[in-house]
């Protein structure tokens, strides 16, 4: 298991970019939890990587948007730093709600 | 070998569980309060009164994420797990070995066997770390009792004498079962063992982490394609699930007492985290709960050295471990069960 952050810029000018970026941020919420509103930071296998990279590439409009993969590794809990108000729940600690 | 990965617990008694794009959605009312995508966690354990969606279950079953339902105060309920691990075959032999009086024995001594040795270290242990504090000469009288009953169960063979000798090792063990407790002993101490309902705290924390161990012994078997509900050490009962109370026993001394005891010793836990209800039974309440979970979780990320394996694994998997050693035993891999004897 590695900790990806997912980050992505998808042009909304048009109706057609809206849906990209609907699509998109779907695609991600079923491998990671959103952190902020374009990014997403995934805690997956390499496997499940390779699916999620396919999955978005086929979303996206090469021309118009923009996507990035960070590649935290599996040791990542040191190199996360949060302030702020957070929106999930992190994955690496214990989950009580 | 299989990834550990995060619990869910829900302690919120007013949520509901549902199913939302591959993720599971805690809401609390009308309010979302989390989502966790199902790729990322292994098991979610549920302690609201409102439970979760059929469309939820469906799809962990699917991803392979245990389910189990408590009721709010503890109490286990029942659990789902998906059809990924039906080993019809395996399955089978556990049955045939389940009849066979002299194969039961012989695994029931192996569980006896790994509690005994695991009873006799945690008494040993505190002898040796707290010495000015403790009453050594007690934990040493009864840890050579529990030596002596080691000896005893290695000419045992009938699974009748194999359960006589648990039962008495389990006495002589929660006998100086009070001397491990350093802290606090106004409000923790322990007189004997009492369930349903425990009287004391201490018999509240020991009843509700033995439950928590229950359900991961269950989960672990299940997930190797072993039956929970047939046993060697407990006799078959409708409801019972023997093989997971088979299972608990070696692994409640060094995983629940110790745990149990560390919460109290180091004052993780407080008096005030307990309530007593009508019956005279106490129990923990929801922000005991929501402690011994936090602290559950972060015990399970801790790594050993498995003794059988001589890997460095989570003690969390210590569970799965000894279920798969189990099942390779049943499949006639290995020549005998190796219980998990901790140091």
């Amino acid at each position: 298991m590695m900790m990806v952050v997912v980050a992505y810029d998808v042009n909304t000018e048009e109706p057609a970019g809206r849906r990209r970026l609907r699509l998109v941020a779907k695609a991600c919420m079923k491998f990671g939890q959103r952190v902020q509103n374009s990014i997403f930071e995934c805690l997956i296998s390499t496997s499940d990587l390779l699916i999620l990279r396919q999955q978005l590439l086929d979303i996206i409009d090469d021309s118009k948007d923009s996507l990035r993969f960070y590649n935290m590794g599996a040791k990542y809990s040191g190199k996360i730093e949060q302030y702020g108000v957070e929106r999930h729940l992190p994955a690496d600690s214990v989950m009580i709600i | 070998m299989r990834q550990m990965l995060n619990t869910l617990f829900v302690t919120t008694e007013s949520a509901y569980l549902s199913l939302e794009n591959e993720n599971v959605v805690v809401s609390d009312g009308d309010k979302a309060v989390a989502k966790v995508p199902l790729r990322s966690i292994e098991s979610i354990l549920c302690f609201s009164y409102k439970g979760a969606s059929p469309a939820l279950l469906g799809k962990c079953c699917e991803f392979g994420v245990s389910v189990s339902f408590y009721s709010p105060r503890g109490r286990y309920l029942c659990s789902i797990l998906g059809e990924s691990n039906r080993n019809v075959l395996l399955r089978r032999k556990q049955f045939v070995l389940a009849d066979d009086a002299s194969a039961c024995s012989s695994i029931a001594a192996s569980f006896v066997i790994g509690k005994i040795y695991n009873s006799r270290w945690v008494l040993e242990r505190a002898t040796r770390d707290h010495a000015l504090q403790v009453n050594v000469e007690r934990l040493k009288r009864q840890s050579s009792i529990l030596a002596s009953a080691l000896k005893e169960i290695k000419n045992c063979d009938n699974a009748e004498s194999v359960r006589g000798i648990e039962g008495q090792a389990a006495k002589t063990y929660f006998y100086a079962f009070d001397d491990l407790i350093l802290n606090n002993k106004d409000d923790f101490y322990f007189e004997r063992r009492t369930r349903r309902p425990p009287q004391d705290r201490m018999n509240a924390l020991l009843s509700f982490v033995y439950v928590l161990l229950s359900g991961d012994c269950k989960a672990a078997l299940q997930g190797v394609g072993l039956d929970p509900y047939v046993g060697f050490l407990h006799a078959d009962r409708p409801g019972r699930a023997s093989l997971s109370l088979d299972l608990v026993e070696e692994l409640r001394p060094a995983l629940a007492d110790r745990f149990a005891i560390s919460l109290v010793n180091t004052k993780a836990i407080s008096p005030n985290q307990f309530e007593v209800r009508e019956n005279g039974g106490v129990y923990l309440n929801d922000a005991g709960r929501k402690v011994v979970l936090a602290a559950w979780q972060k015990r399970r990320n801790e790594q050993i050295t498995h003794p059988f394996l001589r890997e460095k694994i989570p003690w969390g998997m210590v569970p799965y471990v000894q279920a798969l050693l189990l099942a390779r035993y049943i499949r006639g891999d290995i020549d005998a069960y190796p219980p998990f004897f901790w140091k």
